[in-house]
């Protein structure tokens, strides 16, 4: 008698039947809904790699059971970029190099991603490297993350157009 | 950008771009296929048990719990487990560590696997693991650099430095008018890279598929194999992206070597993870150090003495060093120069090279050592070092390949301001009253090369293919290598297909040593040399070619057109040279490694200064790093974007070894208290301010064909040191010991 859960799963009505009640929603999306997209760094809610958006907040998937989540609105890298155009942090992330071997990036980007919805950094480099913070990178490509956040803040606020550069 | 290399290596027009990552779209999307991101059909997930003392032995697992889990369906221990066919203790490859597989009930360091639980899914297993319930019988741990004898070693070519003499060290202590003698002592480290070692592996018959993320691809199969009895070519490891891999993922390991051998036993693919607290044990660290720097200087600031001798630990059963001591080779025009090495066997995982062995940990306490030595001189520390800038190799006398330091030197303090530095620590507050100060280190990195074969081919619609078993663990190797390929054809980026991460194409060697890009890049690079030559060949010998008879010419290719060297107005189209032929593709093969000539001849390493700022909170003597320049000079640069992320990568990791990075152990139980992400402190976004780095530009003939050094490595190096000075320069406090931590700051 397994218990199941639907949800909204990048935009996509699910009903999924859990095979297990510890499953975590990491473990659900990469092991049994074939979206690997979302990394594993620790499983302690320590790395942010896991980053999914959950109602549009930003949370650790990791520390996330599956089983609380009946009615969720989902988010993944994967529900991102809107068929072939990229979400504009995803194409801000390439431009500034902002990642290197990219295990953390789908996590860095999520987490952008809700950054940017919260609107507490701004443009403010010091503010954004605060709210990104929860997310490490060991290849420690923070340079070109804190960059591609602003860029792609500028970008939604529609503040600056010419943006390219 | 001035471009003096031979002329055939300069009509590249797609090296020296800053080209955006070939796999980026793929890595923003979330499409980049990692190795646990593959669940094949039938699936089985493995979960070791972890020791979770560092020395003893286990007396009692609950294997009975764990079997009645639901889910689980295998339990191996040292009684069942089925033999290998190697022994952990072989040494198959070059890169080959002793490793523990459960051969028996012994303990050597914590987190060593002592059970294996396989289950239906990953939950079922990691229960099952839990189920054990392990008891030991313990013994005092070892796992503190004075819990053991130091003891000296014969040298060997992986993992046991040799001691160096130059000169005569004695006499240069003797003549000295002015002496140094201190200790530096540095942490363990784990590499730590954001992807824990993973593996899914899949028998078909004796035939074996590795998704894993490796460093070596083809050494890992003949690893493999061995201990599994099969042919290397039995066995395929497919690589195509490493979430990280600093020096950790070019060795088979006992979690691994597990993995497989349940899979094989089930005859079901085998799926494991490793958690972010088993990656404190079986695969690699940094081993930590204690190193005693001996200097002399005469009465004019010129060294007579580098005198270094390194402690470093390694573990009970098997031997790699960390070669700190010979961080002082080759650097400074001392009159004399030793470097010693001894090791203390500890309750701990073996170390392993994580990224800069020897030199991130030798350079710390090499340039903290200059730096006193400056202070005791009454030099400003770039003075000092100028003052012993070693124009050839000290010790060899061999020119360098080539060696822009100066430039590095001038270029990073006109940056960063540093003529305005003041002589005596204390000396700067900032606006809200935190002590500054500015500290600096020479920067300095081997450049090896591997060995590596490639393949081109040309096509008859203009395209290319170009393939090597090169891995990109984030430094770019899908692009840069690319780049290099299109260059050696005469193409533009887009026009060439390029495969690599995968074993079954030609070796595309190591991935480390910062000498990947080099030693891959040059087979490329000869590769497509090879299709050149035969296009020119064909044509020349070709009435309807417009280079007909161009007999013993030298061709180059641009634009794809074959032009005869020096005389643009004679070409032919690939496209025609090819349709003439009546030929689908031309083939072409090519390999590279270091020209022994050249070594013999050459003393060749990449050079930089760092520059940085720190500031500290008087009262909570909290430190953070506010500005750090970077200039380095590397031979040349494939793609700065990709060039300057490695730089800065690399200098964040000096930040870590100066300020974060500690493994600590638990004195009674051996174990590391602070094996997670939480407790074992790498820099955050928030940790990093005012970064910067310059490029400086160099020729070098004769380091490879490419005139490429690497740049994967030497931003750690002169950035710990510099973090360390900049700190006695804001406090007037010498902390000879790294991490450097608040309460140090408060105790002394
Ligand atoms: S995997 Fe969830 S925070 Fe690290
Ligand atoms: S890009 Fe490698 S961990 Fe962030």
């Amino acid at each position: 008698m397994s218990p199941s859960i639907s949800l909204t799963l990048n935009g996509a009505k699910r009903d999924v039947a859990l095979d297990d009640p510890r499953v975590t929603l990491l473990d659900l999306l990469r092991e049994r809904l074939a979206l690997p997209g979302t990394k594993k760094g620790c499983d302690r809610g320590q790395c942010g790699a896991c980053t999914v958006l959950v109602n549009g907040r930003r949370v650790n998937s990791c520390l996330t059971l599956a089983a609380t989540l009946d009615g969720a609105e989902i988010t993944t890298i994967e529900g991102l970029a809107a068929g072939d155009d990229l979400h504009p942090v995803q194409a801000a992330f390439i431009e500034n190099d902002a990642f290197q071997c990219g295990y953390c990036t789908p996590g860095q980007i999520m987490s952008a991603v809700g950054l940017i919805a919260e609107d507490r950094a701004g443009e403010d480099l010091e503010r954004i490297r605060e709210g990104m913070s929860g997310n490490i990178c060991r290849c420690a490509a923070y340079h070109g993350i804190t960059l591609a956040v602003r860029q792609a803040t500028r970008g939604s606020a529609g503040i600056k157009k010419d943006d390219a550069a | 950008m001035p471009d003096t290399l031979d002329p055939h290596i300069r009509f590249g027009s797609n090296s020296g771009q800053p080209a955006t990552r070939r796999d980026g779209v793929a890595k923003v999307t979330g499409t980049a296929t990692f190795a646990a991101d593959n669940t094949p059909e039938g699936l089985l997930y493995a979960v070791f048990a972890p020791a979770a003392i560092a020395r003893g032995r286990v007396t009692s697992l609950d294997t009975a719990a764990a079997e009645a889990h639901p889910g689980v369906t295998h339990v191996l221990t040292p009684q069942n487990r089925p033999p290998l066919q190697g022994d952990p203790s072989d040494k198959p490859t070059m890169f080959s560590f002793r490793f523990e597989a459960l051969q028996d009930d012994t303990v050597r360091y914590a987190e060593q696997p002592i059970a294996l639980v396989v289950g239906e899914t990953l939950e079922a297993a990691t229960e099952g693991a839990r189920l054990l319930s392990p008891h030991y019988e313990t013994e005092k741990p070892r796992v503190g650099i004075d819990d053991a004898e130091p003891y000296g070693f014969e040298a060997d070519a992986f993992g046991k430095p040799a001691n160096t003499v130059h000169g005569d060290p004695d006499a240069g202590h003797g003549s000295a008018a002015t002496s140094l003698d201190v200790t530096y002592e540095t942490a363990p480290q784990y590499h730590n890279a954001m992807e824990t070692h993973a593996v899914v592996a899949t028998w078909d018959g004796d035939h074996l598929t590795l998704d894993m993320p490796s460093q070596a691809l083809s050494m890992s199969c003949a690893g493999f194999a061995h201990y599994f009895g099969i042919p290397a070519e039995n066995v395929t490891v497919r690589s195509p992206y490493l979430g990280g891999g600093f020096g950790s993922k070019a060795i088979p390991t006992g979690p691994y070597v597990l993995a497989i051998l349940a899979a094989r036993m089930t005859g079901r693919p085998v799926k494991m993870m490793l958690t972010r607290q088993q990656m404190f044990g079986p695969v690699g660290h940094r081993g930590q150090t204690r190193q005693r720097l001996r200097l002399g200087a005469d009465a004019d600031g010129k060294l007579t003495v580098i005198d270094h001798e390194g402690i470093s630990a390694t573990s009970t059963f098997d031997t790699f060093i960390e070669p700190a001591a010979n961080a002082s080779q080759g650097i400074y025009a001392a009159g004399a120069l030793r470097s010693t090495h001894r090791a203390v066997a500890l309750d701990v995982g073996t170390p392993g090279p994580m990224r800069a062995p020897g030199e991130a940990s030798g350079s710390a306490a090499l340039e903290c050592a200059m730096d006193e030595m400056a202070e005791a001189l009454g030099m400003d520390p770039l003075d000092f070092r100028l003052k012993n800038y070693a124009e050839t190799e000290p010790g060899t006398g061999k020119p360098y390949s080539s060696k822009a330091l100066r430039e590095c030197y001038a270029q990073g303090a006109e940056r960063f301001g540093w003529a305005k530095r003041p002589l005596q620590p204390g000396q700067m507050r900032d606006e809200h009253g935190h002590l500054v100060g500015w500290g600096m280190g020479t920067a300095f990195f081997p450049c090896p090369m591997f060995m590596a074969d490639a393949r081109a081919a040309l096509r008859a619609d203009g395209t290319a293919l170009f393939e090597t078993s090169a891995a990109d663990m984030g430094q770019g190797a899908w692009t840069s290598l690319a780049q290099i390929a299109a260059d050696s054809l005469g193409l533009p980026l887009d026009k060439v297909e390029f495969r690599a991460g995968h074993s079954g194409l030609p070796d595309g060697g190591v991935a480390g040593g910062s000498g990947h890009t080099a030693t891959a890049g040059n087979a490329l690079h000869t590769a497509g040399g090879d299709v050149v030559r035969q296009l020119g060949e064909i044509a020349a010998a070709d009435p309807a070619s417009s280079l007909h008879g161009a007999g013993n010419a030298s061709f180059v290719a641009r634009d794809g057109r074959l032009y005869i060297d020096g005389d643009d107005s004679r070409s032919d189209a690939f496209a025609d040279i090819l349709s003439r032929l009546g030929n689908a593709e031309i083939a072409g093969s090519g390999s590279a490694s270091r020209d022994p000539d050249m070594a013999k001849q050459y003393a060749m390493n990449a050079h930089g200064a760092v520059f940085a700022e720190v500031r500290i909170d008087p009262d909570l003597c909290q430190m953070r790093v506010t500005r750090l320049v970077g200039a380095f000079a590397a031979g040349r640069i494939i793609n700065p974007r990709l060039a300057e992320s490695q730089l800065f990568g690399g200098m964040i990791w000096g930040i870590s070894f100066a300020l974060h990075e500690e493994a600590r152990h638990d004195p009674r139980r051996g174990h590391i208290v602070n094996s997670d992400l939480a407790g074992y402190h790498v820099p955050v976004n928030a940790d990093v301010h005012g970064l910067e780095v310059i490029s400086v530009h160099e020729d070098d003939p004769h380091v490879n064909a490419l005139g490429i050094k690497g740049v994967g490595e030497i931003g750690i190096t002169g950035t710990v040191g510099a973090i360390g000075n900049a700190i006695w320069h804001a406090s007037g406090k010498r902390i000879r010991r790294f991490p450097i931590r608040v309460e140090d700051l408060i105790r002394e």
